[in-house]
């Protein structure tokens, strides 16, 4: 565990304890109201002592919107990585793994969704069930899934082909102690970089679901929903787009970061 | 005494901190050929791109010496030369050979573009001029239709030739040293031993002075003139070939010579006999003969092919026959040896009798019981009695187990129990110590990881052990401990070995029986001592002419040797191979009548 005291493991693991308690924590000690309550005389206000990082075009304060929305955005993406974590990464392993006719069958089934573009996958799920939060973090879920799931087969396929794979075949180890034992610890690496880049893009997705109506539903923030509300704004209050956007860069940074020493932390080899 | 040509003096190196090359001084005379011989580690190929200012693009950096380049306006320092000066001399007054002739060529352009490059970077040639220099120099090197060979890309040319393209371009521009790094590590022993005799030549034709770096003791008996050997970042000894390999001073040189298996040298050994190390105190014992041979393993016409998938429905449209009707047998308590050179078949035979390739005909009994006709639930009971060891210990250990686990696991899949004990047990018995059990293999060297395989090997008591190229990957010393601690094995617990290897020294000390293979086929079969002493089949003949021999006395390299490529083992779907039928020469003794060895 010493590994996550470097540098990077003491700021990547900050960031990412930072933005969780945040997430947990804001809505409870944060009134609701804060975030909705609209100064209609401070609309797209810079940064003034009533509103320390300004207002949007409602004049609702971008300080406590950014926060409140730190619960809804890492909710949304963190449990839709999961969900394709799970359903990929089964998929991918066995795939990759047993090969032949699964892997075809499998795999056709991977690029079928992979033909559609990720955030059209989500909506077009999303408006099939219906505009929920629950729904949401299924339509990004399914979507996100034949990205991880093509790159788990790729390694769990290099990882099959290695020597120590065979010579736990030749020791009599049966399949499934095979995957578990020998083929997951050593496709881990990549996946973990994968997903913390799954989670900046699920932020975004939940954004573009949140513009058409079918995700975090107003007066509800999320920083999604604030980025792509700034759109039209950019040029009188950059604020808008920069404070969450500024929130989705570092929690990344932080995840990236945190995924790089748990990859490490992870690996005999460089301890 | 002449001018020596290159002088290196005091040279240190490190790469980034850690001391790669410590007080290497030693000089090359005009047209010698000076072997700098050592094991992995030791700084011999450092040496070598210091010599080229090329270390630095490897991230190493010269702390301290002199490299002097002897010149027609008196030596120069290289070590401070600039990179203009450097470009200049490289290629063009010190030509370099890498080890890998599959990489070292850039595959996207052809022969003649890769000669004539160098070429005309340093003499203004026209086009037309290169090209024919560029002929002359294929044919210097033997290649056959040297003309087809220019318009040929590195791919369709083979390993040998493309060796051969890698020499002929670093004697491009006439260096006066050649730097050749390992350049026969990675090709077969025939092409090996051309490679070395063009090496020879070509040395002699132009009176240039060559610089080889090699791990292998036979190699440097056969063409070295001075010996530089190294250790460690230093030089513990230089001298001429025969005085080395005569009468070694350094205690290091004398332990690498002893570990070095020798062709020739178990004449008239009735048994398997372990190495004498320097340092053992007792005589190695022989492993004593068996009075009645009882068969362990039987394998009948095994016959394994690999599908050529091809076009846009990737359907089977060729076969990979690589093991073709093949029959031996291991005794209990015996070694039967696969000896061949790549693409032989001998590590599908292997494998196929392990069943980790499916063979497509034949029959394979372990004990009495057909291993081919197993389900898979059987099967898996089956692997008890018959392991594995791999040649790439680095490959073979999962990093991320720990090395207690690696040994534990053969005995939780066959319920066996006390494995924590019986690992212990096994640690000391390949002699690693139990402080070990918790670490992760990337913290062991190469010997100490194959030791644990041979554990692994062992740890659910096998009775025979397939052990494909198990040495190959170490260094001699290092080989020369394992292979000890297999035939110890061997001795203690009646392990029958099926050992595959390429190395005629090696085989010819280990085993009970040699079998020879060839496309695929076993050429020639029988007790050790026949197949060495009175090899029937011209492929063995071969063989073993090619194998050279640690001894500067015995060298057989100062001619141009020639062996037959081999030729493909694909063939059309509907290719319908003869059966192997053999001559009895000798007491179990055979040889094929119908190889395709023409």
């Amino acid at each position: 565990m010493r590994g996550f005291l470097t540098a990077k493991g003491i700021i990547g693991g900050g960031i990412v304890v930072i933005v969780l308690l945040t997430a947990l924590f804001a809505p409870l000690l944060i009134p609701d109201t804060w975030a909705t309550q609209m100064d209609m005389r401070a609309r797209l206000s810079g940064p003034t002592l009533a509103h320390p990082l300004g207002t949007d075009q409602l004049g609702r304060d971008l300080m406590y919107r950014m926060l409140l929305g730190a619960q809804t955005s890492i909710m949304i993406a963190g449990t839709a990585v999961l969900m394709s974590l799970v359903i990929g990464l089964p998929l991918g392993v066995i795939s990759g793994y047993f090969g032949g006719w699964i892997d075809n069958v499998l795999m056709r089934l991977v690029d079928t969704l992979l033909a559609f573009p990720a955030l059209l996958l989500a909506l077009t799920i999303s408006a099939v069930l219906g505009p929920n939060l629950t729904n949401t973090i299924i339509a990004i879920g399914i979507a996100f899934t034949p990205y991880l799931a093509r790159i788990i087969r790729g390694e769990a396929l290099r990882v099959a082909q290695m020597p120590y794979v065979e010579a736990a075949r030749a020791v009599g180890t049966p399949d499934t102690l095979m995957i578990i034992r020998h083929v997951l610890p050593n496709i881990m690496p990549p996946v973990i970089v994968q997903v913390t880049i799954s989670l900046a893009f699920a932020i975004l997705a939940e954004a573009g679901l949140s513009f058409l109506g079918l995700g975090t539903q107003p007066p509800d923030a999320s920083w999604g929903l604030m980025i792509q509300a700034s759109r039209d704004f950019l040029d009188v209050a950059p604020l808008t787009a920069l404070v969450p956007g500024a929130a989705v860069a570092i929690t990344v940074l932080g995840l990236n970061m945190f995924g790089d020493v748990l990859r490490d932390v992870l690996d005999p080899r460089t301890q | 005494m002449t001018k020596p040509i290159v002088e290196i003096q005091g040279l240190r190196v490190s790469f980034g901190g850690t001391p790669a090359v410590k007080d290497v001084s030693f000089a090359i005379q005009p047209g010698e050929t000076v072997c700098v011989v050592g094991e992995s580690g030791s700084g011999k190929s450092v040496t070598s791109l210091s010599l080229m200012r090329l270390v630095e693009f490897g991230g190493g950096d010269i702390l301290d010496g002199r490299l002097l380049l002897e010149r027609a306006d008196g030596p120069l320092d290289l070590a401070t030369a600039g990179a203009a000066t450097m470009q200049d001399i490289r290629g063009n007054e010190i030509g370099m050979i890498f080890q890998e002739p599959m990489t070292s060529l850039n595959p996207v352009f052809t022969i003649e573009r890769q000669l004539t490059d160098g070429l005309r970077m340093h003499e203004p040639l026209s086009a037309a001029q290169a090209r024919t220099r560029a002929l002359d120099l294929l044919r210097e090197v033997r290649i056959p239709e040297p003309e087809r060979r220019l318009r040929q890309y590195p791919h369709e040319l083979s390993g040998g030739m493309r060796q051969r393209v890698v020499i002929a371009i670093a004697m491009a521009c006439r260096p006066r040293l050649l730097i050749a790094d390992e350049p026969t590590t990675a090709l077969d022993v025939t092409i090996q031993a051309e490679i070395l005799a063009l090496i020879n030549r070509l040395k002699r034709e132009t009176g240039m002075a060559v610089m080889f770096i090699t791990h292998d003791m036979a190699v440097v008996a056969q063409i070295a003139d001075r010996v530089v050997v190294m250790y460690q970042g230093d030089v513990v000894e230089t001298g001429t070939a025969a005085e080395i390999f005569a009468t070694p001073k350094a205690e290091y040189t004398r332990a690498l010579l002893a570990a070095v298996p020798r062709l020739g040298e178990m004449r008239g050994k009735p048994a398997p006999e372990p190495l004498r190390l320097v340092g053992d105190t007792h005589d190695p014992v022989p492993l004593t003969p068996r009075d009645t041979p009882e068969p362990l393993l039987e394998v009948r016409n095994l016959t394994t092919r690999f599908p050529v998938k091809g076009g846009i429905l990737r359907r089977t449209v060729a076969q990979v026959h690589a093991v073709e009707d093949v029959s031996f047998t291991v005794n209990k308590g015996e070694t039967l040896s696969l000896v061949g050179e790549s693409g032989c078949g001998k590590s599908s035979c292997g494998r196929s009798i392990l069943r980790l390739v499916e063979p497509v005909s034949g029959s394979v009994y372990l004990g009495g019981e057909n291993v081919l006709a197993q389900t898979k639930r059987d099967m898996r009971a089956m692997r008890r009695h018959m392991q594995m060891i791999f040649q790439d210990p680095f490959a073979s250990l999962n990093p991320y187990m720990r090395l207690q686990a690696q040994l534990t696991e053969p005995m939780q899949n066959y319920g066996l129990d006390n494995r924590a004990d019986r690992a212990a047990a096994l640690f000391d018995r390949v002699g690693l110590p139990r402080s070990f059990m918790r670490r992760f293999p990337h913290e062991l060297s190469g010997g100490q990881r194959q030791r644990i395989a041979i554990a692994r090997a062992l740890a659910v008591s096998p009775g025979l052990i397939v052990a494909d190229e198990a040495v190959s990957a170490l260094d001699v010393s290092v080989q020369a401990q394992v292979l000890n601690l297999m035939m110890e094995l061997q001795a203690d617990l009646g392990l029958s070995y099926l050992f595959i290897s390429h190395d005629m020294a090696v085989v010819e000390r280990v085993s009970h029986h040699v079998a020879v293979m060839y496309l695929g086929r076993i050429v020639e079969i029988g007790p050790r001592a026949a197949v060495f002493e009175n090899p029937h089949h011209p492929y063995t003949q071969a063989l073993l002419q090619a194998v050279p021999i640690a001894d500067p006395a015995r060298r057989k390299l100062d001619t141009d040797v020639s062996f037959k490529p081999i030729p493909s083992p694909i063939h059309p779907l509907d290719h319908r191979p003869a059966p192997s039928v053999y001559d009895t020469v000798g007491p179990g003794h055979r040889v094929i009548q119908n190889s395709d060895y023409a």
